[in-house]
């Protein structure tokens, strides 16, 4: 059956040859409206005047721009000096989701590969098992998390009950809070793709390393995870970019203390300062960092592939 | 199949008439309308209404800037945004008479600075803005904003602030005594540096969990609106609300009718339902604050006439409304809030 509706797909794309072009329209609808349509919106705002509590004035101005990159005092009247405000906040981002990423890999790694080496029967079941808790919204899973980690929450009363801690581990409002909160809102990102990727791998070239004496170690390195490496990439891709903008784990779970990109960008456009071009500023530099992060991992890959 | 369409289409059209005729959006707080009383309205006036809710005076103001205004008929901004919603122009003017209920605005609530003569709005609920101590952790003087912003060894790092700039800051300016739009720059600096140092006593900055971070006993003070305070004070004994001696902010939400409201017929109808006592009553027995229409006594639970949140002892300070500044003040106190959370 399966087979069937496989050779069945390649004759269809013969068949609507000539219609290809129309039956693509609908994706680029999609795209241009609701991608490219937005993203050019907020370049074009990012160049226009701040009007008071909200809005936009149809002039050009650089001012944004000017905001993020220029320190000019608290009265916004000395000359320019670096301005490490918008720096501080976007570089905690990055450590934050780096954290996180990282992470998801030490856990998901081991996971996608104990799925993955299961008998075929029973792949199916484990990560039906690991999308799970994904069926229930992200905000309560988030708050949920709160309620876990709370100096007199159940893990706190629990490590105390076995006597493992005499007084409350302080875990809620820190860092360590939101990398966790971060961590468990992303890991299927990063277990599905290695999953993915260690199914199709030939086990029969572990088992010749080990013949050729490869400790487990070095069969690790230089046989599984080189073949594997395009499913870790795109793991590592999918955690880290939407944890860059996360601005749920950060005020739930770190008590929104410190501004990060997104609680910083949504400050512009729903709290008091209602600028919008500096939000649009934000977001186009945000966008262009996420970039060349992707610009980067692709090169590398065509490399990778290059090479082998 | 034929019928079957036919059908849905009469249906849709019928729907479509129905909507015409009795429809009202409300765009409103969360967690601040009991649904008893829009099945009352409904079903006294066969008006049907849907609600949307937002968080923030600023998130509704930014929405309707963006492309709401002509979705909804009113809106419920606090006492310094109708202000500004009426400077943007966001606002319809209510003509004399079209109101038939609104001599039962309280008198004291019926000139207010941030809408002189009531031209754009009704009262809603009023009550003041301060914090809420844990007295378990805490036995001494909880009346003053020492509390939040200089607080003695046991309670740093257990004070949850609201996330809000307009009440931080106005309850900041309060504590240093200086006025809420000052325009003088020692004044400033000084706000600036206390607010940054306090902020090392803070433990977290959440407005919708405010109550519930109380309860828990994640911190043992907690920035609050009185009505809230009570409800927490209801759940947990042990916490009680402060009037500081410096003084506290009094807030007001008020039902505006939107410029561009699609029903505006029916918005009148809701604002009218809402000034007769017994029905902001109900109100104030569900969200705990004072309601600005006269008459309301013999409605509210007795609870409430001797609620400790809402009636200042005779040590407290004066109670603030939060002032609106222009717009070179407002961008240096904006710098500020940035340099605080940063």
């Amino acid at each position: 059956m399966a087979g069937g509706a496989a050779s069945g797909g390649s004759s269809a794309a013969d068949t609507y040859a000539g219609a290809r072009n129309w039956l693509l329209m609908p994706s680029w609808v999609v795209l241009i409206v609701f991608v490219l349509a937005p993203v050019c919106m907020m370049l074009i705002y990012s160049f226009l005047t701040k009007e008071f509590r909200g809005g936009v004035i149809w002039e050009f101005s650089l001012k944004a721009y000017d905001q993020f990159f220029c320190d000019r005092g608290l009265f916004g009247d000395e000359p320019c000096a670096i301005e490490w405000t918008y720096i501080t906040i976007f570089w905690r981002s990055i450590w934050q989701a780096g954290a996180a990423t990282i992470l998801s890999l030490i856990i998901g790694f081991p996971t996608a590969y104990f799925i993955a080496t299961r008998p075929e029967r029973t792949r199916a079941m484990w990560v039906f098992l690991i999308t799970i808790p994904y069926w229930v919204n992200l905000l309560i899973r988030t708050v949920s998390m709160k309620f876990l980690l709370r100096d007199q929450g159940p893990l706190n009363d629990f490590l105390i009950s076995i006597g493992l801690i005499d007084s409350p581990l302080h875990i809620i409002n820190t860092n360590l809070a939101v990398q966790l909160g971060l961590f468990y809102s992303y890991l299927p990102f990063m277990v599905l793709p290695i999953y993915a990727s260690v199914e199709r791998y030939n086990f029969a070239l572990s088992e010749a390393a080990a013949d050729l004496y490869a400790t487990k170690w070095t069969t690790l390195r230089r046989i599984l995870l080189p073949a594997v490496k395009p499913g870790v990439i795109a793991g590592c891709i999918l955690v880290f970019v939407p944890s860059l903008g996360a601005f749920l784990a950060p005020d739930l779970l770190g008590g929104a203390k410190n501004f990060m990109i997104g609680s910083l960008i949504e400050e512009q456009f729903k709290g008091n300062a209602g600028n919008w071009p500096f939000g649009a500023a934000a977001s186009m530099i945000l966008l262009t960092m996420v970039l060349i992060i992707l610009l980067i991992f692709a090169r590398q890959q065509r490399k990778a592939e290059a090479t082998s | 199949m034929k019928l079957l369409t036919q059908s849905a289409m009469a249906l849709a059209l019928m729907a479509n008439t129905a909507a015409a005729e009795g429809d009202l959006v409300v765009y409103h707080w969360f967690e601040y309308m009991p649904q008893e009383l829009l099945d009352k309205f409904t079903a006294e006036t066969g008006i049907n209404v849907t609600m949307d809710t937002y968080d923030s005076n600023e998130a509704m103001l930014a929405s309707l800037k963006a492309g709401g205004m002509g979705t909804y008929d009113v809106a419920v901004p606090g006492d310094y945004m109708v202000a500004i919603m009426a400077g943007e122009g966001l606002l319809d003017t209510i003509a004399d008479g079209e109101l038939a209920n609104k001599g039962n605005i309280a008198p004291e609530w019926a000139d207010p600075s941030f809408d002189p003569g009531r031209t754009h709005s009704i009262p809603y609920q009023w009550g003041s803005t301060a914090f809420s101590v844990d007295t378990e952790a805490y036995s001494g003087d909880i009346n003053t904003t020492d509390i939040l912003f200089n607080p003695p060894a046991e309670l740093s790092g257990k004070i949850n602030m609201l996330d809000s700039q307009g009440e931080v800051m106005a309850l900041a300016s309060l504590h240093m005594g200086i006025p809420q739009c000052s325009s003088d720059r020692e004044q400033l600096k000084a706000l600036n540096e206390m607010l940054v140092n306090a902020k090392a006593h803070w433990a977290s900055f959440n407005s919708d969990t405010a109550k519930e971070v109380l309860v828990s006993g994640d911190v043992a003070v907690g920035m609050i609106y009185d009505g809230f305070g009570a409800k927490a004070r209801a759940e947990k004994a042990s916490l009680q609300y402060a009037f500081p001696t410096q003084g506290y902010v009094v807030w007001m939400d008020n039902v505006v009718l939107l410029k561009d409201a699609p029903n505006r017929d029916n918005a009148l109808k809701f604002m009218d339902f809402l000034l007769q006592p017994e029905n902001i009553a109900a109100v104030s027995n569900y969200a705990r604050y004072g309601a600005g229409v006269s008459g309301v006594g013999d409605f509210l639970d007795p609870e409430l006439a001797t609620l400790p949140e809402a009636n200042p002892p005779a040590t407290a300070g004066q109670g603030a409304f939060i002032e609106v500044c222009d717009e070179a003040t407002q961008a240096v106190y904006d710098q500020i809030w940035t340099n605080v959370k940063k």
